[in-house]
């Protein structure tokens, strides 16, 4: 919302104050200031002067030599190629040294070799345009008029003659306060904030041209949609431009002028804050105003051209036949002002605020009024607002304003009390002020008093509650002399559990050397295919977006395993030699079309370049589980996750619940990705992991005896997993059996076809006293027996 | 005889002298001392000697070989020592080469920063909650005192599953369950993803973190809220930050307030990171208003709280100067390696 500092002086009067006092000011009470500027502050040295003398220039067939009376004691010579100008025209004349709109610097010079000590200015280079001089055209010198209400004084800064010497605030608006859409709101506002009087206008009317109420016949049938509908009709209207008053402070608060009986409307509208409407009377059928909802289907064709179709949702101003207008937002064609126009129906409504933004989003056209409906109007304002259109159009004599009105209402004009509770308020915003201070400031807001009941203005439907009054004495009493308190009790605030086992999830990954990443929930459905997931796969189904911003964050993902690899395709595009990455992600599993899905806390990582194997990865997760006392995982070769390497890939399972899947990126994913090299990933299930963690750490005393070292190399069938070669060696090592290692796996020379040589270092120890030499044989001979059930055997 | 030691003496001290190795100097040990050797011969010969020489003889004979021992183990002494400088002049390495790195994952500098300010608010007694992402349209509007239809839901353009299912345009809805099932004291901070449908740019993100917090309690002012926020926020920008706390407009609280910082840069003066305000908005509050508490079965008129909000993105750029939020998300490794 723009506001014209000149037009705000109208109703109270602003102390003299250097502008970024006054936005601060009226910031901290609450009405932010987005932005101010001083009209007219780029243009400089630019004065009123007259054109004395015209001569063509001798060696051009366009450009003319003016000799141009500043009001100095002599005239100064500027060239011009305008074709617009008379010896006498009053005009812009920007001096040796001026500047323009966009820095546009004027220094004297020669023009085909005659001397020319300025410019003489069209509107364009003033930054203006003919709607602002409609008497003056734009595509020449800018000559000023009486007419068009200039001031023709010879020497006069150019901002002075034709006022554009006003300053523009540019406020944000809350949508709580529609009352501040408007210049009164708004003065009533910087009233309260600086301590000086509103001086409010009420209007009067003249009249004297027949009663029109009995003209239309006017009727709300849509009661729950509309409040108040009246109307005034003014006859014999003179379509002109408006004076220059009215058209600097249109074009201040950013709104063109068109005609006076336009420019009334939007007058009124952002004074008072209420939208106005004018139509054509000729064009309402059967003398009858009916405010109702459309019939399904209806159509009407709006001011701007398009032929719309109307729901019965949609509330419309009908005349006897058919729609003249979308009730707030905007009018039908046949509503407009025309060139033969003779009287006009001026109207002051107040429509449903739900309604009206429902209609304009749907039909997909926000305008000026709707944007004021949306956030609820007063009702009692209508009238004042259409009395005062009524005294514009008398006052520029525009037409001939006839007696009575044209009402119909359905409202309850009651104020809303509420009481004034100072104890309650002064708790709620520890101060101590007294009643009477509390009083003062809601006085200034338009508050009145019936004993210690507050009468809320109507203009105020946000002040329901008491909180709602303790906001208004917080705000001008000043939030910031307001004291800051401790919280007082002693709360202990601390993790859960479930956050320090994710915590540690982090420091682990981080210290493994992966880096933790961030992505985007949402995906594209056709991520699904990149990762080779099957058609019929039940993770295909995800929670779709309605309204999506584009296809590629149209779905909720069900698996984060796309968002990694989209991450470490664009480092590796992006020429990063190595990315070892991580993240905590988010799986939407859906339930029902009606119930919220399932939000599965997963940990993905993703790693290629140097040292990005699967024995690598597979290592990770190892450390990880043992830092996060996830122990008794099995693990298992699997060749149906999609994604994965048939041949590289194992399942971790605990308890016989899936713990996540570990393995490489299949060539093709690869591909899909753009990614040449192997890509390990691995997901684990955090609440999986959490449920089966086992937390608290057993200390363990130091060995007090010695170990024994042996080295068992072994023979088996190549299809033997190592793990099932453990396994067994656990099972004949028993207690005695303090580490495995793996240190060798071996296949070829020397090796029968389709066998392999493993070989393992194998530590005992007992806790009880130095091992015997048959304590040892004794255990490698019932390991070495449970290897041969496992089908390995002592390599000879 | 005699004269035969004092030659022995001189030609051992001169042979220890030259002797290059620990090897020379124990086969001059072994020619002078050992069984087979020199001063050895000397003392074996003493028999033939006159008791009166005798004495002399042995004294002078046990002086040179008291003398070779401890020649010996100087001279060893001596050679160890210059055999250690050699090895240490021979191992000098160029301490200015690399060293050798276990390379480590950083953290996501979203992250980091949202785990200090976790920290600064557990500190003040604050747990921390979590909740769903997609919410219920009650949870994140009806609850919140914003029903359909209300012109605050144009400010928040939300993405909707279906009419009553939506992504969380704030955290606050886990503040609303929070309120359900916990009786006060409340104190907790919800932080986590909320959605938006704005479009990707340098400044906008369709996805996006929030911090959000909630007290509520018998007795709780706007006092409260002013000096918790003014702990929290020279806790997070500096001991000598400046405050203030500006009249807003949010449906769910009330009064409610934007908090701006002094510019960090122009210290108000106002300049381009500020855009000549002088104040940096960086989060908004207010009280709990009287129908949110009612909405989730807590009587305002014996309770009364607190609720605050601010984006994690626009903290982490401004601290590190990062002008393009889609650097978050992007998570280009160089990007990453720097926090």
């Amino acid at each position: 919302m723009n506001l014209s500092m000149k037009w705000l002086q109208e109703f109270t009067k602003i102390p003299a104050m250097p502008m970024r006092d006054f936005t601060e000011a009226i910031t901290m009470s609450g009405s932010k200031v987005e932005g101010w500027a001083q009209e007219g502050s780029e243009i400089n040295n630019v004065v009123v002067a007259r054109v004395e003398k015209m001569e063509r220039h001798p060696d051009s067939d366009h450009l003319w030599i003016c000799q141009v009376n500043t009001g100095s004691d002599s005239l100064i010579q500027i060239v011009t190629g305008a074709q617009n100008l008379k010896e006498g025209d009053v005009v812009p004349a920007a001096l040796h040294n001026s500047t323009l709109p966009g820095g546009v610097k004027i220094k004297k010079g020669k023009l085909r070799g005659v001397e020319s000590n300025g410019m003489l200015c069209s509107l364009g280079e003033l930054g203006l345009t003919a709607h602002d001089f409609p008497s003056a055209i734009e595509d020449g010198i800018f000559v000023l008029t009486e007419e068009d209400g200039c001031d023709l004084t010879l020497r006069k800064p150019i901002q002075e003659a034709i006022g554009l010497n006003d300053t523009v605030v540019e406020f944000e608006i809350t949508s709580n306060r529609p009352d501040c859409f408007s210049v009164i709101g708004l003065a009533r506002e910087a009233s309260a904030t600086f301590d000086v009087p509103l001086t409010l206008h009420t209007p009067s009317v003249k009249g004297g041209h027949g009663d029109c109420s009995n003209l239309l016949d006017v009727k709300i049938e849509a009661e729950d949609l509309c409040s108040v509908y009246s109307a005034k009709i003014v006859k014999n209207v003179r379509v002109k431009p408006s004076p220059l008053w009215m058209r600097e402070r249109l074009r201040a608060m950013g709104v063109r002028p068109i005609n006076n009986i336009v420019d009334i409307t939007n007058y009124v509208m952002l004074e008072y804050g209420q939208p106005m409407h004018a139509f054509d009377l000729r064009f309402v059928e059967e003398n009858k105003i009916r405010v109702r909802r459309a019939q399904e289907g209806e159509t009407i064709t709006t001011l701007d051209g398009v032929d719309r179709t109307l729901t019965g949702k949609q509330l419309v101003i009908a005349d006897g036949k058919k729609p003249i207008a979308i009730a707030g937002v905007m009018g039908g064609e046949y509503s407009g002002i025309m060139d033969d126009t003779t009287t006009i129906v001026f109207e002051s409504a107040c429509f449903n605020a739900a309604s009206v933004r429902t209609t304009a989003r749907d039909q997909g056209m926000r305008t000026d009024a709707s944007s004021r409906y949306e956030k609820g109007l007063d009702p009692n304002n209508c009238l004042p607002a259409l009395e005062r259109a009524c005294e514009l159009v008398e006052m520029l004599d525009a037409g001939d304003v006839m007696d009575g009105k044209i009402m119909d209402t359905h409202f309850d004009a009651e104020r809303r009390r509420i009481h004034l509770d100072t104890d309650w308020i002064n708790r709620f915003l520890d101060l101590q002020l007294s009643k009477e201070e509390m009083q003062s400031i809601l006085c200034k807001l338009g508050c009145a008093f019936d004993g210690d009941e507050i009468l809320v203005p109507t203009y105020r439907p946000d002040l329901e509650h008491k909180a709602d009054i303790a906001e208004e004495i917080a705000r001008f009493y000043g939030y910031n002399k307001i004291p800051g308190t401790s919280l007082s009790g002693g709360a202990q605030g601390k993790y859960t559990e479930k956050q320090k086992f994710e915590r540690t999830i982090h420091t682990v990954m981080r210290a493994l050397g992966a880096s933790e990443i961030m992505t985007y929930s949402f995906i594209s459905p056709k991520y699904y295919d990149k990762i080779g997931m099957p058609a019929d796969a039940p993770e295909r189904n995800s929670v779709k977006i309605s309204n999506p911003l584009g296809e590629d964050t149209s779905v909720m993902r069900t698996t984060a395993l796309p968002s990694m690899l989209e991450t470490l395709a664009r480092n590796y595009n992006n020429r990063n030699e190595k990315a070892w990455l991580y993240e905590l992600a988010v799986e939407y599993i859906p339930t029902t079309p009606e119930t919220l899905p399932i939000e599965k806390n997963t940990l993905i990582a993703g790693l290629y370049g140097e040292d990005a194997d699967f024995f690598t990865a597979k290592g990770m997760v190892e450390q990880l589980f043992e830092r996060l006392g996830v122990i008794n995982w099995d693990i298992e070769a699997s060749s149906t996750e999609y994604g994965y390497h048939p041949g590289r890939c194992a399942v971790f399972t605990i308890e016989g619940e899936k713990l996540g899947v570990l393995g490489e990126i299949h060539p093709t994913v690869c591909e899909n990705y753009g990614i040449s090299g192997r890509v390990i990933c691995f997901s684990l299930d955090i609440e999986k992991m959490f449920a089966h963690a086992i937390q608290e750490k057993v200390y363990t005393p130091l060995p007090k005896f010695p170990a024994v070292t042996r080295d068992l190399a072994l023979i088996c069938s190549e299809d033997i997993p190592v793990l099932t070669l453990e396994k067994a060696i656990k099972a004949g090592g028993g207690a005695l059996l303090e580490k495995i290692s793996l240190f060798d796996v071996y296949k070829g020379a020397q090796i029968e076809k389709d066998k392999k040589s493993v070989a393992f270092n194998i530590v005992l120890r007992s806790k009880e006293g130095t091992l015997t030499d048959e304590q040892i044989s004794g255990t490698m001979k019932k390991i070495i027996k449970e290897l041969e059930k496992a089908g390995a055997y002592l390599r000879s | 005889m005699k004269q035969e030691l004092e030659a022995i003496r001189l030609k051992a001290e001169q042979d220890l002298n030259a002797a290059e190795s620990q090897q020379a100097l124990e086969a001059l040990r072994v020619q002078y001392l050992g069984k087979k050797g020199e001063v050895t011969a000397i003392l074996k010969k003493m028999g033939g000697l006159s008791p009166e020489e005798r004495p002399v003889i042995g004294q002078l004979a046990n002086e040179v070989r008291a003398f070779i021992e401890g020649e010996l183990v100087k001279r060893a002494s001596e050679l160890k020592q210059a055999e250690l400088e050699k090895r240490l002049q021979a191992e000098k390495i160029d301490v200015t080469m690399p060293g050798k790195r276990h390379e480590l994952g950083t953290q996501h500098p979203l992250s980091a920063v949202l785990e200090e300010i976790k920290e600064i608010f557990i500190g003040m007694g604050f747990d921390i909650v979590e909740g769903p992402e997609v919410e219920y349209d009650y949870y994140n509007f009806e609850a919140l005192n914003i029903p359909k239809d209300h012109p605050a839901r144009d400010t928040q353009d939300t993405f909707y599953i279906n009419d009553n299912i939506v992504l969380r345009t704030q955290t606050s809805p886990v503040q609303v369950r929070v309120m359900e099932k916990q009786k006060p004291p409340i104190r907790v901070i919800s932080p986590g993803r909320v959605y938006r449908s704005d479009a990707l740019d340098a400044t906008h993100s369709p996805l996006f973190h929030q911090i959000e917090g909630l007290v509520v309690d018998k007795g709780i002012s706007f006092a409260d809220l002013k000096g918790t926020l003014e702990t929290f926020i020279k806790r997070l920008y500096g001991e000598d930050s400046v405050v203030r706390f500006r009249p807003h407009h949010f449906p769910f609280t009330e009064p409610s307030a934007e908090v701006d910082v002094q510019c960090f840069n122009c210290h108000g003066e106002g300049c381009r990171l500020c855009k000549g305000e002088g104040w940096i908005e960086i989060l908004g509050c207010g009280m709990v208003h009287p129908k949110v508490l009612s909405n989730c079965g807590i009587d305002p008129e014996v309770y009364s709280g607190f609720a605050l909000g601010m984006g994690l993105e626009r903290v982490v750029m401004r601290r590190y100067a990062i002008d393009d939020i889609r650097m978050f998300y992007e998570n280009d490794v160089r990007f990453l390696k720097q926090f």
